[in-house]
C-alpha cells in the first residue's frame, strides 16, 4: 500500500507556531506542556498573538515566558491576579490571563485571587491543580487530598494535623464577579480537546468583558507523586476526580 | 476501497519518553525506542505504522509538542 506523503496538504497536526523551539524544563509527561500548547493554539485561533499579555507565577511554570511567544510579566509569588487586574485596566483591548499553580493561586495568593474574582476583573486565570508543591520538592499543598502522601505528610494528610483540602473554584463560583468557572483535565485526548474549548471560551469572554473566568485544570505531578506519567494519569482518575469533579461549575451567559 | 492512512513524525531530540502518547493511541501504533536521544531518553516511534489512521490523539496529548501528524486518503 502506498505511503502517506509528507506534504503541507496532508498535515493534520503540528506544533503551534507560538510554542518556541526551546525545550521545556518540565519533567517528562508534565501537564504544563499540554496546557501551554492549548493556550498557544487558542491565541493563534483568536488572532491575538500581538495583543496577549500573560502573567506567569512562581512555581514550575515560572518560565512559561520562555515557551509561549507572547508578552509576559512575571509576578511576585501569588500576586499574578493583582498584576493582571492592573494590566487589564491599563490595556482593556488586550487579552490578559494568568497562569498559576495551586501553590500560587490557592495558597499564598488566595486573597489576591478571591478579590480579583470578586471585583469581576475581565481577566482569565488558568489554574493548574496537581495537589502538591511540585517545584520545591513535593510538599503538601492546601489542595492535597486527605491521606495523600507528600514530602511533608509522609504518613498521608491527616485532617487533625493538616486540615482539609479545599476547592477554590467552588468558592469563587459564589462570587458575583466570577462569571465563568470550569474544571477540566488534560489526561486523555478527549479531555484535552474539551479543555481547549474551555480556554477558548474563557478568552473570548474576557475580550467581551463578561467578567472574571477561572479555568481549573486538574493535572498530574509525576515527580511529586512518585509515579510514572501514565500511572499518574490513572491515579488522578481514581483519586483526584472524585474530589475535584470535572465540568462547568458556573456560567453566566 | 479508499482508506484513510496516517503517519507521524516524532521530534526525537525534543521527546522525553513520557509514554502518554503510547497510552493514548487507539491503534497501538507507538512504542518507545531502544536507543536514546541526546538527553538520554528513549523516544516514541512507530512500531506498527500500517495501523495508523492519523487521528492525532498522540500529538494532541504530547506535552512537549514533538509529534507532527499527516493523513491522506489512499485509493
Amino acid at each position: 500500500m502506498a505511503e502517506v506523503e509528507i506534504k503541507q496538504e496532508n498535515l493534520v497536526y503540528a506544533k503551534p507556531k507560538l510554542i518556541t523551539n526551546q525545550e521545556m524544563h518540565y519533567c517528562p509527561g508534565c501537564s504544563h506542556g499540554t496546557v501551554h500548547k492549548l493556550i498557544a493554539e487558542v491565541i493563534e485561533e483568536l488572532a491575538l498573538e500581538y495583543n496577549s499579555i500573560g502573567i506567569s507565577p512562581v512555581g514550575c511554570s515560572v518560565f512559561s515566558y520562555n515557551y509561549i511567544d507572547i508578552d509576559w510579566i512575571q509576578a511576585p509569588h501569588g500576586r499574578a491576579l493583582a498584576v493582571a487586574s492592573a494590566v487589564k485596566r491599563l490595556h482593556p483591548d488586550h487579552l490578559v490571563f494568568t497562569y498559576q499553580g495551586d501553590g500560587d493561586l490557592s495558597a499564598i495568593g488566595t486573597a489576591e485571587s478571591i478579590h480579583a474574582a470578586a471585583r469581576g476583573e475581565n481577566v482569565v486565570a488558568i489554574y493548574i491543580n496537581n495537589a502538591i508543591y511540585g517545584m520545591t520538592g513535593g510538599q503538601m499543598a492546601p489542595t492535597t487530598l486527605l491521606g495523600m502522601k507528600t514530602a511533608t505528610t509522609p504518613y498521608g494528610r491527616d485532617p487533625q494535623l493538616n486540615g482539609y483540602p479545599y476547592k477554590i473554584a467552588d468558592m469563587m463560583a459564589l462570587l458575583d464577579g466570577a462569571t465563568y468557572i470550569t474544571r477540566q483535565s488534560v489526561h486523555k485526548p478527549a479531555n484535552v480537546r474539551k479543555c481547549k474549548a474551555a480556554i477558548k471560551k474563557a478568552f473570548q469572554r474576557s475580550m467581551e468583558r463578561k467578567g472574571f473566568s477561572l479555568v481549573e485544570v486538574v493535572t498530574t505531578c509525576s515527580s511529586g507523586w512518585k509515579l510514572s506519567p501514565v500511572a499518574s494519569n490513572e491515579w488522578m482518575e481514581q483519586n483526584m476526580f472524585p474530589y475535584y469533579p470535572l465540568g462547568d461549575i458556573k456560567e453566566i451567559k | 476501497m479508499a482508506k484513510i492512512k496516517g503517519t507521524i513524525i516524532v521530534d526525537a531530540e525534543r521527546c522525553k519518553g513520557c509514554s502518554v502518547c503510547i497510552a493514548s493511541c487507539p491503534c497501538q501504533v507507538l512504542a518507545l525506542s531502544s536507543e536514546v536521544n541526546g538527553k538520554g531518553y528513549s523516544f516514541a516511534q512507530m512500531i506498527n505504522p500500517e495501523a495508523c489512521t492519523g487521528c492525532a490523539s498522540c500529538a494532541v496529548i504530547c506535552p512537549d509538542s514533538c509529534i507532527t501528524v499527516y493523513r491522506q486518503k489512499i485509493e
